[in-house]
């Protein structure tokens, strides 16, 4: 009994050894060395030693504070256009899907079946200075004769919106699934009207699939350089395309690694605040 | 005054309130038709230009229908080998990080243990860090130790970032599962490992299955890790990349076509059996 209980005790731990030593080795560890290379100076001929070199951090921010703004500013109007534009098919999903709901999520999840880079590469073929897009654009003098869609922050933003639609639908999906019906019927009981009903009680109740998928749209997408390089121009350029090419380039590994630090810095502090008002609209919808 | 108010306030809904229900009813469908046409352009646009058959190197207008592409799908250098790297990363990364995953997720589902909310946050973090972060990170590591970046780097990144959503995906079959049956084996005489093999590994077998599956997506369409580990190594992502700078062949489309035509037949496959199981189950 005394061996039974022991060996009972024993075993979370080494169902979690291997994957949390893996998760430890390779995504902790890792994080620490980044931080380490961060603080580090030299370059890549005579090598790096680390010398506490903040400037660094300094150096990035104001060398590329654009960029950094940038990430933010196409990520957070790449994520309240996936909000609007996938709110509504969420919740026509989530009451009117009937029996067709599974194939529906189906096709929300379609998009991620084709190769990332793939149906980037499609938007720039649909995009292109030829295409039918800026074809009509043109005729219907929204755009200028020489006017293009290509290589400008119209495109870029448009295809973050677009590769990342499906981490804003799912989870909207999910929590207008879960809302009870009998709410809203007790809801037109008390005589609100359907527009009352869904401003106080189905918009409310989907709050939590609002932040969730606010969260899972806007990280990926600040940290982002593939929708930039194929669809923007040098002046669209992201802080990703800055990291990757400090890294991968021009091999300036301790400005890369305290850029991506800013970066991560930078969404923390985003998600934060985010999270803050979107906590405090929540008190005040409770309380009124 | 009043008798007015109390006149007012029931029966016919205002303006807005019927434009909303409108709303509600028509329009509603037909933007969710809209909806799903967007999403659907660029893949249609994968798929049909994969018959295309370009004069220039840009794949970009329509030029004439052609199976050529199809017929000589690896007629581009390096295309094939890139495919296979991918498969095979793809098939190793799924099965180790669906199998740790698992025993992660059977940890924190079954056992109280110390360190439990540490660990949770540890499965967390990873899905809430950018993936260049991510790169780079791993990429210091590897970098600093010497170690010669290819196979093994991409293949130890894959496996990284899919453990979390194994663990994700397997946690929540576990939550919603009945441990009366595994009491009632105990009780019947099975030992622990009796049990796990008896009933709760059937049990759990289609979670498993899904997190199978969604490591080896995540994986074969990962870019960005890749990038920053993979060294001299192509995989079928990084071919594109390196195709896309210089007008990315059609090949790349009829891949891309067939890795989603297989992928959205799976899913299909899964929707089907789901909807049966519910039936039965009923």
């Amino acid at each position: 009994m005394n061996l039974f209980h022991r060996h009972r005790g024993l075993t979370p731990y080494l169902l979690l050894l291997p994957g949390v030593l893996w998760l430890s080795i390779f995504f902790v560890v890792p994080l620490a060395f980044l931080g380490y290379q961060s603080l580090q100076s030299g370059n890549f001929d005579i090598g790096y030693s680390f010398t506490w070199a903040w400037g660094n951090y300094w150096d990035a921010l104001n060398n590329y504070r654009s960029e950094f703004l940038r990430s933010l500013e196409y990520a957070a109007i790449a994520t309240a256009l996936a909000l609007v534009i996938s709110y509504p098919v969420a919740y026509w999903i989530a009451f009117r899907g009937g029996r067709w709901k599974n194939l529906l999520l189906l096709f929300i999840v379609a998009p991620f079946f084709v190769t990332y880079l793939i149906r980037t590469l499609a938007w720039e073929t649909i995009l292109s200075d030829n295409g039918f897009v800026v074809n009509t654009l043109q005729s219907l003098h929204v755009l200028g004769p020489g006017g293009r869609l290509l290589a400008t922050s119209t495109a870029v933003v448009a295809g973050i919106t677009y590769n990342f639609l499906p981490f804003m639908a799912l989870p909207l999906y999910v929590s207008l699934e879960q809302i009870d019906g009998r709410m809203l019927e007790a809801a037109e009981d008390l005589y609100a009207s359907k527009l009352h009903a869904f401003l106080r009680v189905t918009l409310p109740l989907s709050l939590p699939g609002v932040v969730a998928g606010t969260l899972l749209t806007f990280i990926p997408a600040a940290g982002d350089f593939i929708n930039a390089q194929l669809l923007g121009a040098p002046d669209n350029h992201m802080i990703g395309n800055v990291i990757q090419s400090k890294f991968l380039e021009l091999t300036d590994y301790p400005a890369a690694a305290a850029m991506s630090f800013i970066l991560m810095a930078g969404i923390l502090v985003a998600v934060f605040v985010y999270a803050r008002a979107v906590g405090t609209e929540q008190l005040t919808g409770t309380a009124v | 005054m009043s008798a007015v108010a109390v006149e007012r306030r029931p029966a016919r809904p205002s303006a807005l309130s019927r434009t909303f229900a409108f709303i509600r009813r028509h329009l509603l469908t037909a933007y969710s038709i809209l909806f799903f046409a967007y999403l659907l352009l660029p893949i249609a646009v994968v798929v049909v230009f994969s018959f295309n058959q370009p004069t220039g190197k840009f794949n970009y207008t329509w030029q004439g229908f052609t199976w050529d592409n199809w017929r000589y799908w690896d007629g581009v250098p390096g295309i094939r080998s890139s495919i296979v790297l991918s498969l095979e990363i793809a098939l190793l990364a799924s099965l180790v990080a669906t199998a740790l995953g698992t025993a992660i997720a059977l940890a924190l589902v079954r056992y109280n243990f110390r360190g439990r909310a540490s660990t949770n946050i540890l499965i967390f973090l990873p899905l809430s860090t950018p993936e260049i972060v991510l790169g780079a990170s791993l990429l210091t590591l590897f970098l600093n130790l010497n170690v010669v970046f290819g196979f093994w780097t991409i293949l130890i990144a894959h496996i990284m970032f899919c453990i979390s959503f194994a663990v994700v995906t397997v946690k929540a079959r576990l939550v919603g599962f009945d441990r009366h049956l595994e009491e009632a084996a105990m009780d019947l005489g099975a030992n622990e490992w009796t049990t796990f093999q008896k009933v709760t590994l059937p049990l759990i077998a289609p979670a498993i299955l899904a997190a199978l599956l969604l490591c080896f997506a995540i994986s074969i369409d990962d870019f960005v890790v890749t990038y920053f580990n993979s060294g001299s190594k192509v995989t079928f992502p990084l071919f594109v990349w390196g195709a896309a700078r210089i007008g990315a062949p059609p090949q790349v489309n009829v891949i891309g076509t067939a890795i989603f035509v297989i992928a959205l037949t799976a899913m299909l496959v899964n929707v089907l059996i789901q909807m049966r199981r519910s039936k039965g189950a009923t």
